[in-house]
């Protein structure tokens, strides 16, 4: 494929409260009447989908979509789709029967055939859901237009998984919380937050670890609500957050002012002039870097935008589509970009 | 050696993974080793939902079996084959009939899972809403006149509050498409 496609960032344009929430995103699961559910569809089922899918939807086309089958992908491909979140992980093994939709910005994908036959996902930079709404929403209602969805009036969009029934809405935020972790306070307030019927959980750099001090916060029940609600509700808890993260960034800088300055500088320094730095070691610096940036601690004329910059850029596989190759050269080639950066 | 992460302690754990081909080495002390999430796979994740739901749908087996009349989950659906029991332990529906056919038990499951057991939110433009409310209705009806025979009048109750939020979810789509 064109990998020129792949150079595309929404991340680093601005945002609203863009210093603690990095992306919103909103995801849709649809499934079409009259088939099995990805899970119970043969392959021949599945090419099926992805032709009546290809056949129907003619406003793609016009309108700047991508199609794509997931065999026009090379592994290398899938990974760094996956990097940038426009794919799951097991969307992108076992790809036979399934296919993506992309749009030219690489701020809207559809999985097909993943666990439900649509998963639409929109992304956004900062918080921002009444944009991102109203592209998944305007976006849903032109597929639906075309194709006819598995739909009960009573139990709303119809999925494979019991816990999406309903709106079949995921809306999510990434957010830094650096404050909120060094003054241990985090557990207190993310505790609270699945009382509201949300889930947290760490953003994982390599593997599956957390790193960065980055969070994830979605709504769990998607029936009973309406989607207005579903998105309002987080959407207030989220700015609770907001809140109380920059309340701890006050009170932390107040109170400790040299010794995070220290902290915060070294790891600029680190970055300034390391040699190799592995994935979430240069994840967990750039967080701290961020924070410097965002709280006043670092008075250097750096650009704020750069934890956006390079959070895809410095991940494995996105280095890998330049032809580094080894650990030792994609780790060096990592330190070299990030040094250019600031 | 000295841990990947901390730099401070011997490193104890030597992990070697593969990706792509791309050989990568981590070294960590036994604390950061503890700490770290390298050595869970990621499908541990979906085992434990997996079995919680699981859990779940099993015990509404066994919990509601009492006062279940007839034994609905030795039924298969029609359409893709599913059974009951499979879908406790895969927590995955395999069509959209899957619904209909295990109707009966989705509602305790719905409200355990949501706290709810009715879609209020977006609706698709072509669905015949108002035909399928009413027959809802009608339906729901007759068992309200049924149990006020059988003198369950709570029963009766909840199935009168039952209608009266169709009928309000049915008002609301119209007042939706007078605004477009």
């Amino acid at each position: 494929m064109n990998q020129k496609i792949f150079d595309n960032n929404w991340l680093v344009e601005s945002g609203d409260e863009k210093d603690v929430v990095l992306i919103s995103r909103i995801r849709l699961a649809r499934n079409l009447k009259n088939h099995h559910f990805p899970n119970k569809a043969s392959i021949v089922e599945k090419e099926e989908i992805i032709e009546q899918l290809q056949n129907n939807l003619s406003f793609l086309e016009s309108e700047n979509f991508h199609f794509f089958k997931m065999e026009e992908f090379s592994a290398l491909e899938r990974d760094v789709l996956q990097e940038k979140n426009l794919i799951s992980k097991c969307h992108s093994e076992n790809i036979e029967g399934k296919a993506l939709i992309l749009n030219n910005k690489l701020h809207l994908s559809t999985m097909i055939n993943e666990e439900d036959h649509l998963r639409i996902q929109v992304f956004g930079s900062g918080l921002d859901f009444s944009t991102i709404w109203q592209v998944a929403d305007q976006f849903d209602d032109q597929i639906e237009s075309e194709v006819e969805y598995a739909f009960s009036n009573k139990w709303g969009y119809l999925t494979s998984c019991p816990t999406n029934v309903g709106t079949a809405l995921r809306a999510s935020v990434m957010c830094h919380l650096p404050a909120l972790v060094l003054s241990e306070r985090i557990n207190e307030v993310l505790g609270a937050v699945g009382k509201f019927g949300l889930t947290v959980r760490g953003v994982s750099g390599e593997g599956s670890g957390s790193a960065g001090e980055l969070f994830q916060i979605s709504n769990q029940i998607t029936l009973g609500y309406t989607e207005k609600e579903i998105i309002d509700n987080l959407k207030s808890i989220i700015l609770q957050i907001i809140r109380e993260e920059r309340r701890s960034r006050l009170y932390l800088v107040n109170k400790n002012y040299d010794k995070l300055k220290d902290n915060v500088l070294r790891s600029l320094g680190i970055l300034k002039y390391a040699h190799r730095l592995k994935e979430n070691e240069a994840l967990n610096f750039l967080s701290k870097v961020k924070f410097g940036l965002d709280s006043g601690l670092i008075e250097e004329d750096i650009n704020k935008n750069i934890f956006s910059e390079l959070i895809f850029k410095i991940r494995t596989a996105h280095l890998q589509l330049n032809n580094y190759n080894s650990q030792e050269e994609l780790d060096i080639k990592r330190a070299e970009l990030i040094r250019n950066s600031l | 050696m000295l841990c990947d992460n901390c730099q401070e302690n011997d490193a104890i754990v030597h992990l070697t993974r593969i990706i792509n081909g791309k050989k990568e080495e981590i070294h960590l002390c036994e604390d950061c080793a503890k700490k770290s999430n390298k050595f869970k796979l990621d499908s541990f994740n979906n085992i434990s939902f997996q079995s919680m739901l699981s859990a779940i749908l099993n015990e509404n087996d066994s919990s509601d079996s009492s006062f279940m009349n007839n034994n609905l989950n030795n039924n298969n659906c029609n359409s893709c084959g599913l059974n009951y029991s499979e879908f406790t332990k895969s927590g995955e529906f395999g069509c959209a009939d899957c619904y209909l056919e295990f109707e009966d038990e989705l509602e305790t499951l719905f409200k355990r899972i949501h706290g709810n057991k009715r879609h209020t939110g977006k609706k698709p433009a072509n669905i015949e809403a108002e035909k399928e409310f009413q027959a809802e209705i009608d339906h729901l009806k007759a068992e309200m006149e049924s149990a006020v025979e059988d003198e369950r009048f709570e029963d009766a109750a909840e199935i009168r509050d039952e209608i009266h939020e169709i009928k309000k979810s049915m008002e609301e789509d119209i007042d939706e498409s007078k605004n477009i």
